[in-house]
């Protein structure tokens, strides 16, 4: 639904969420503005909904990509094991032994500001957790039947990676890449707040919550509801990957 | 395999990561194309600022004598000068981390405080309201911003109820537990939902173990099976997933001590960040992860001290 309004988010409203306005700023929520206006009188529903595109777009886009690279990497590492295990696992425990932020923080600051570099940096950080996860499932699936008659039929490898291996070991990371989506949003919000995401005046829920901050004792609505969009969220996403997780695993 | 063995087994296969990671510390400027000397510099890249800063990092050598030189000063805990406060970047880096380190394990204490009571209340009355209710927990609590949870106990706790003080840091004991409490709270409701769940689930298997039915076929008082069994068992298998969320909490210290204006190393390293000052960045990325490799080396051996059921595979 919130990926929907989202979408639809020209429709729903009728102001800008980057024309400003300075005579209207600061208002407090009315029939005319549903939750107010910010200090430079743009229409904070409006931007809740324009922010829900940009923040939901690179979460969605950086764990796709995260997921795809790094579940081929554990296809490799895990079926052909080997020295390409050995330095792929090497990559993981290194970069999983930086606090995850903290390298996302890092490689931004060096990349310099901007959308790109934010793609850049999740994704360097992010897709060791998908290549742990595969490279784990494939080493016990190996050594299935099926797949050993797979490979006393002949077949190449590749085949046998994507038509026999996947399909039987890619749940995990799906499941997984649910609850990353929550945590990316996180991340990137994060970032905004601290003033090295999105930059301005591109509508982001981080960077609307830091500049709410400094009126939080007169208008505690501007701060509080981007936090609270993060929020449903988050437990809309654990939800729809509960429900995949059950599916899945009927299956 | 014996205790001893297996310690010095997880310190040999520590080394290589700690390897790694001086390895990406030091490749971390050199990601961007151009004089690393003018990239770290910015604004104050005059040619004898950008001259001094290539003689001091040895720029003009081969980028392997460059990485043996960053190496053999990591070794001996040398980051460099810092760009800002023109002093040296271990220096403010280990003073900050005191601050850090307090605040961690003040939010470690906090989230078990919280998490043990919800727990013990889950397990002892599953399925019922309060179990269902206490299984919600990690629904909301996991997508909560931490700079979001941050303003809103400023606003309720400090701003409206005037309860405990919102920024900065007073001097004394006293002092730090009051004006670190607010920012540990912040900190510890990011990992007290995992905490909640994983509590819960062990709680649950040791009501059901041998060593509980025993205690209480001997007429052990209810309370003190509870307490001298269950939880303390239960404790001891979340000790892992409290080891594992080192790096979260770490993460977190960057935007709580930003937002209570706290001098620990996780504002250090965002104010590094505002000012440009790379080799306090860069100390700040390698001390951090560090700690985390420190920290999970740590927790392994622990539990296998506490817990006699570990082998040491």
């Amino acid at each position: 639904m919130i990926i929907g309004l989202a979408l639809a988010a020209p429709l729903i409203t009728s102001y800008s969420p980057t024309v400003l306005n300075p005579s209207q700023g600061l208002l407090a929520p009315s029939l005319h503005h549903l939750l107010g206006t910010d200090e430079l009188g743009r229409d904070v529903w409006t931007r809740l909904l324009y922010g829900a595109r940009v923040d939901l777009e690179i979460a969605f886009l950086a764990v796709l990509a995260s997921f795809v690279f790094g579940t081929a990497v554990g296809c490799v590492a895990g079926f052909f094991g080997g020295w390409a295990d050995v330095v792929a696992m090497r990559a993981v425990d290194v970069i999983l032994a930086f606090p995850f932020f903290v390298l996302v923080i890092a490689l931004v600051f060096i990349l310099g500001p901007g959308t790109k570099s934010i793609y850049i940096a999740i994704i360097a950080t992010d897709w060791v957790s998908y290549t742990w996860i595969i490279r784990k499932e494939i080493l016990s699936t190996k050594r299935l039947e099926f797949i050993l008659a797979a490979s006393a039929l002949g077949y190449r490898p590749l085949r046998i990676i994507i038509r026999h291996l996947i399909p039987n070991v890619i749940t995990q990371a799906i499941v997984y890449s649910m609850s990353d989506i929550v945590f990316t949003i996180l991340t990137i919000v994060t970032l905004g707040f601290l003033g090295l995401g999105v930059p301005p005046p591109t509508p982001e829920w981080g960077s609307m919550m830091s500049d709410g901050q400094q009126f939080i004792t007169s208008h505690w609505q501007l701060a509080t509801v981007p936090g609270i969009a993060v929020v449903i969220i988050g437990i809309g996403l654990s939800l729809f990957g509960d429900g995949i997780a059950d599916r899945l695993r009927v299956e | 395999m014996t205790r001893g063995m297996y310690i010095r087994r997880r310190l040999l296969l520590m080394l290589p990561t700690a390897f790694g990671v001086t390895l990406v510390t030091f490749l971390m400027i050199h990601l961007i194309p151009g004089d690393p000397a003018v990239t770290m510099l910015g604004v104050r890249a005059t040619p004898k600022a950008v001259a001094a800063l290539h003689r001091e990092w040895g720029l003009n050598k081969p980028l392997y004598e460059q990485y043996w030189l960053f190496l053999t000063r990591v070794v001996r805990g040398n980051f460099g000068v810092s760009l800002f406060y023109n002093s040296s970047a271990t220096g403010i880096i280990l003073s900050a981390s005191l601050v850090s380190l307090s605040l961690i394990v003040y939010a470690v204490v906090l989230s078990v405080v919280i998490a043990v009571p919800l727990a013990v209340l889950a397990a002892t009355h599953r399925n019922g309201i309060s179990d269902q209710a206490v299984r919600a927990i990690p629904l909301i609590g996991m997508g909560m911003p931490s700079a979001w949870i941050a303003i809103m106990l400023i606003l309720l706790m400090g701003l409206k109820f005037h309860l405990f003080p919102v920024a900065g840091l007073q001097p004394g004991v006293l002092g730090h537990l009051d004006s670190l409490f607010l920012p540990g709270l912040t900190l510890s409701l990011g990992i007290a939902p995992l905490l909640v769940r994983s509590l819960r689930s062990s709680l649950i298997d040791a009501f059901d173990a041998d060593y509980v039915t025993t205690a209480r076929s001997k007429g052990i008082h209810e309370y003190r099976v509870l307490i001298r069994h269950a939880i303390r068992n239960a404790l001891a298998s979340s000790l892992n997933i409290l080891g594992l969320q080192i790096a979260f909490l770490i993460s977190g210290t960057l935007v709580v001590e930003t937002v209570f204006a706290l001098p620990g190393v996780g504002a250090l390293m965002v104010n590094s960040i505002y000012r440009r000052d790379f080799p306090v960045v860069q100390g700040v990325t390698f001390v951090l992860a560090l700690a985390v490799i420190l920290t999970n080396l740590g927790t392994d051996v622990v539990h296998s001290l506490l817990d006699p059921r570990v082998r040491f595979e």
